[in-house]
């Protein structure tokens, strides 16, 4: 019954001009498999004609997102990649609001990779920082405006009355008594130039963004029939698994594969890129056949790299000028008159760990390379694959999947062209899929980072100065070298730069230093380093002082007042001033994603036993799409974050990464979370994004309790390390 | 050829005896609901019943359950109609949904041995399974909604 597959589903057909007249015929399998094909006029003979006009519907593009059909059926094309974070939902919500139709009447495919899917936050078609709904807000609905004015133009017209007095009521246009649906008018209607300076609805109008709208994957993710990349199925397919040296950079000297090739189901073993692969009939077979396989490897240059090794290195940089990310006033010498206080933090390597392990299933065809993928990047993933089969990117076809769990992982591509040379060694469609212990062992990790934080209060005893050195690798430096060459990589400063207190004298500079091996974009970037680096620092200060946490910081924020704003919130909600007898608390805060928040933790400590009993979190996170995946991002990026800050650590001995598997790579389960509480502020400010910036608040606001608790400063994560157990 | 009972019907597997349970519904049957997190009954996301205990299909040699009934979440309802499925819609349970099929396995399990599970109940049944999204809140939520529901029918 879930055996769906992606068999009758066509290439995706070209996207010309917005609204261009191309007419596509949807045949009787669209209902369950979506064929679509080019809609041939000449050579069809009456009774073809009048089948026609009794059958299938015409599908009209209105523009790059959406579909009409003669039916009226609308389809949205999701230029987003849904991995848990609500794209599939909110962003046909916006084009439905503007169409006055329900998003749960809409049908919603992924779009392919091309330029008009770029997300112009980010310069390229990324699902990614936390960007999917700014970037969307206008660009959608002025999409679903455009296709409004014209529909009711094209009734209008026909009726010959002021366009302004129609409107739009469940897929019709109305007019007093008269009503024409979509599908009857959007031929007309496509015929009709691009209408200039469309009006968008005013907020006041809203009939679904704001509102707690439910969910659109949910009924498929209940019973089994989501597919994600690892659930594709194609006709003669068979799998793949790829041996990868254990030391991170070793190359393929010599392998034996006698012993593979005679275990049962195996077709083919070969050496590609990145390390040998085993294709077999089934993925259990080739599993087993890798394993089989003897490979020598040569050591490349990581192969004494290991932890203690790294942050000596970013110890190193303690001294170096970094560049500079911000300067006001005379810091240093306000560092000199005044009292100083310094402190210094670590951050380990993380694991992305998306549930869903890495996968692409490939199939070369007459038309060129399908690749059907759970990725965040189609362009990037075609460029990949088109250099991996040897074509142009325009004979590679893109077919995104659902995700199972993104977190910046699949920014990535490493995983694709191993797929694309197994497809095209065995002529058939390939899926290839890596294990766990593959997954964790092979992923880019979260740079760690080692950051010093100085300050100084004045005779005043008023906060005079705050320095601030961050010393990292840089993610970008990989992407987009030039960017980094040219200024201070933008996402290793986030939540630094824009330091809120107000300090009369500051000076933030980021040194980056590499460490021999590749780092991803995880899940809030370098929020969730510098967060923590900011808000325990604030903390140290506060006690310093001599003053709460709270008021002190809140006293700093008089100019910033949606600062200030989620601040009070959550102190309000958790009644800040009158804890809970044994409980201890710490207050953390952050802006990123156009986003502010603040979080309350509240820990007991018994010995070394740390309980988290609640994480509160208010958030004004501006204008939403939907509340309540609002809310569930935040839920999911408390336990996201406290996972993280609990037990999150990647261990490099050799080369080698230790952890293997979630024995060893632990992440938080249902009887270890706290009560969590949200508490959404309704703003009429801009959205902001909200996939990820609740991640990088609860390390700080944990590790601030456990001070309030146990006068300890937790300064190096994870928690687990720092002799608590959990 | 080794013969198994799947969402009640009668099936055929043509496979080595040692092959895990969960490569037989997936790559063998089709049924690709049941998800592979990590091989090593440490995440929950096969999670399937072997006549109605709920089962790590990853760790199950497919041999041992032949001639056992086994229900996957193909086979838990035809129409979503399990109030567990119902409750897990009705709260909007899932994010990127991949290990939602083992949770739900898990918890309809629970509900079918504890019709009134309470919350240290519920932990003991989910904590082999894992979200990476963080959903627990809501499973936790929509447990008890369920047992609700099935309260209600009864």
């Amino acid at each position: 019954m879930s055996d769906r597959n992606f068999i009758g589903e066509s290439d995706q057909p070209k996207v010309d001009s917005p609204w261009s007249r191309r007419d596509f015929l949807r045949s009787t399998a669209a209902a369950s498999g979506g064929l679509m094909i080019a809609f041939a006029l000449p050579g069809c003979s009456k009774t073809e004609e009048a089948a026609k006009s009794a059958g299938p519907p015409k599908i009209v593009e209105a523009n790059a997102w959406l579909r009409i059909g003669t039916d009226g059926a609308i389809t949205v094309l999701c230029d987003r990649s849904e991995m848990g974070q609500g794209v599939y939902t909110a962003l046909p919500t916006l084009i439905a609001e503007e169409l006055n139709v329900s998003p749960e009447s809409i049908r919603i495919e992924f779009a392919p990779p091309g330029n008009q899917y770029v997300n112009s936050l980010l310069g390229a078609q990324v699902t990614g920082g936390s960007t999917s709904v700014r970037d969307g807000w206008e660009k959608l609905r002025t999409a679903g405006a455009e296709a409004r004015t014209r529909l009711v133009t094209a009734a209008a017209n026909q009726w010959r009355v002021p366009a302004t007095s129609c409107k739009l009521v469940d897929g019709y246009v109305v007019f007093s008594t008269r009503r024409a649906s979509f599908g009857e008018l959007v031929e007309a209607a496509a015929a009709l130039p691009k209408p200039e300076n469309v009006q968008l609805k005013p907020a006041s109008d809203f009939q679904y963004i704001g509102k707690p709208q439910k969910r659109l994957d949910t009924a498929s993710k209940v019973d089994g029939s989501a597919q994600f990349g690892i659930d594709v199925r194609l006709p003669g397919m068979l799998y793949a698994a790829l041996a990868q040296p254990a030391e991170l950079g070793a190359s393929v000297k010599s392998f034996k594969d006698e012993r593979a090739k005679a275990m049962p189901g195996v077709r083919h073993v070969l050496q590609t890129a990145s390390g040998v692969a085993v294709v077999a009939d089934t993925w259990w077979q080739a599993k087993q056949a890798r394993d089989a396989l003897q490979i020598d490897w040569s050591p490349g240059p990581n192969a004494k790299l290991n932890n203690p090794g790294i942050f000596a290195g970013l110890r190193g940089g303690a001294g170096t000028q970094g560049k500079e990310v911000r300067k006001e006033g005379d810091t240093d010498a306000a560092l000199r008159a005044g009292r100083r206080i310094e402190a210094t933090y670590e951050l380990p390597m993380l694991a992305h760990a998306t549930l869903e392990p890495q996968n692409c299933t490939v199939e070369f065809k007459d038309d060129g390379c399908h690749l059907y993928v759970p990725t965040q990047v189609q362009q990037l993933a075609q460029g990949a694959a088109a250099q991996a089969a040897g074509l142009p990117p325009e004979k590679v076809f893109v077919h995104t999947t659902f995700l199972g769990g993104g977190f910046g992982r699949r920014l990535d591509i490493d995983f694709i062209p191993a797929a694309v040379e197994c497809a095209k060694a065995a002529g058939k469609p390939v899926k290839m899929l890596w294990t766990r212990e593959d997954d964790t062992t092979h992923d880019k990790y979260r740079p760690p980072a080692r950051n010093t934080a100085t300050a100084a209060f004045g005779a005043d005893g008023k906060l005079s100065a705050f320095k601030l050195h961050l010393v990292a690798p840089s993610v970008t430096a990989r992407w987009a070298p030039a960017v980094v060459q040219s200024q201070v990589d933008p996402f290793a400063i986030e939540a630094a730069h824009n330091y809120p207190y107000d300090v009369p004298n500051i000076y933030i500079d980021y040194l980056q230093h590499e460490i021999g091996i590749d780092v991803g974009y995880w899940r809030s970037v370098s929020h969730a380093l510098n967060c923590f680096t900011v808000e325990s620092f604030m903390d140290e200060v506060a006690a310093e002082a001599k003053m709460d946490p709270y008021q002190f910081r809140r006293g700093l924020l008089e100019k910033q007042p949606r600062w200030q704003a989620v601040l009070d919130a959550v102190a309000r909600k958790v009644r800040w001033e009158l804890p809970a007898e044994g409980v201890h608390r710490g207050i953390a805060l952050m802006s990123g994603y156009d986003t502010y928040l603040a979080q309350v933790a509240e820990v007991s400590v018994q010995g070394n036993k740390l309980k988290i009993h609640r994480i509160a979190c208010a958030i004004d996170c501006g204008q939403m799409v939907n509340p309540d995946i609002v809310r569930a991002q935040a839920e999911g990026s408390i336990v996201f974050g406290l996972t993280a800050a609990l037990f999150g650590e990647i261990n490099i001995a050799a080369g080698r990464v230790q952890e293997q598997n979630f024995d060893t790579y632990r992440l938080l389960r249902m009887n270890e979370i706290p009560t969590i509480e949200i508490y959404l502020l309704e703003t009429n400010e801009k959205p902001g994004g909200m996939g990820e910036p609740a991640v990088a608040v609860v390390a700080p606001a944990l590790c601030n309790a456990i001070y309030a608790a146990t006068k300890k400063r937790v300064r190096s994560l994870p928690i687990a390390k720092q002799g608590f157990t959990i | 050829m080794i013969k198994l009972t799947v969402n009640g019907q009668a099936r055929e597997a043509d496979v080595a005896d040692d092959t895990p349970l969960l490569w037989v519904l997936r790559d063998t049957l089709g049924l690709t609901g049941t998800k592979y997190g990590c091989g090593k009954a440490l995440c929950g996301a096969c999670t399937v019943h072997v006549d109605g205990t709920p089962t790590r299909s990853c760790q199950t040699a497919v041999s041992t359950v032949a001639g056992k009934s086994i229900t996957t979440i193909e086979g838990l309802s035809a129409d979503r109609s399990h109030p567990i499925q119902r409750a897990w819609i009705e709260l909007d349970v899932p994010q990127c949904g991949y290990c939602q099929s083992g949770q739900i396995m898990s918890a309809a399990a629970l509900l079918a041995s504890n019709p009134a599970p309470k919350d240290g109940d519920i932990d003991t049944a989910m904590a082999g399974n894992i979200c990476r999204c963080g959903t627990y809140p809501r499973i936790r939520k929509a447990i008890q909604r369920a047992a609700q529901l099935a309260r209600k029918e009864s």
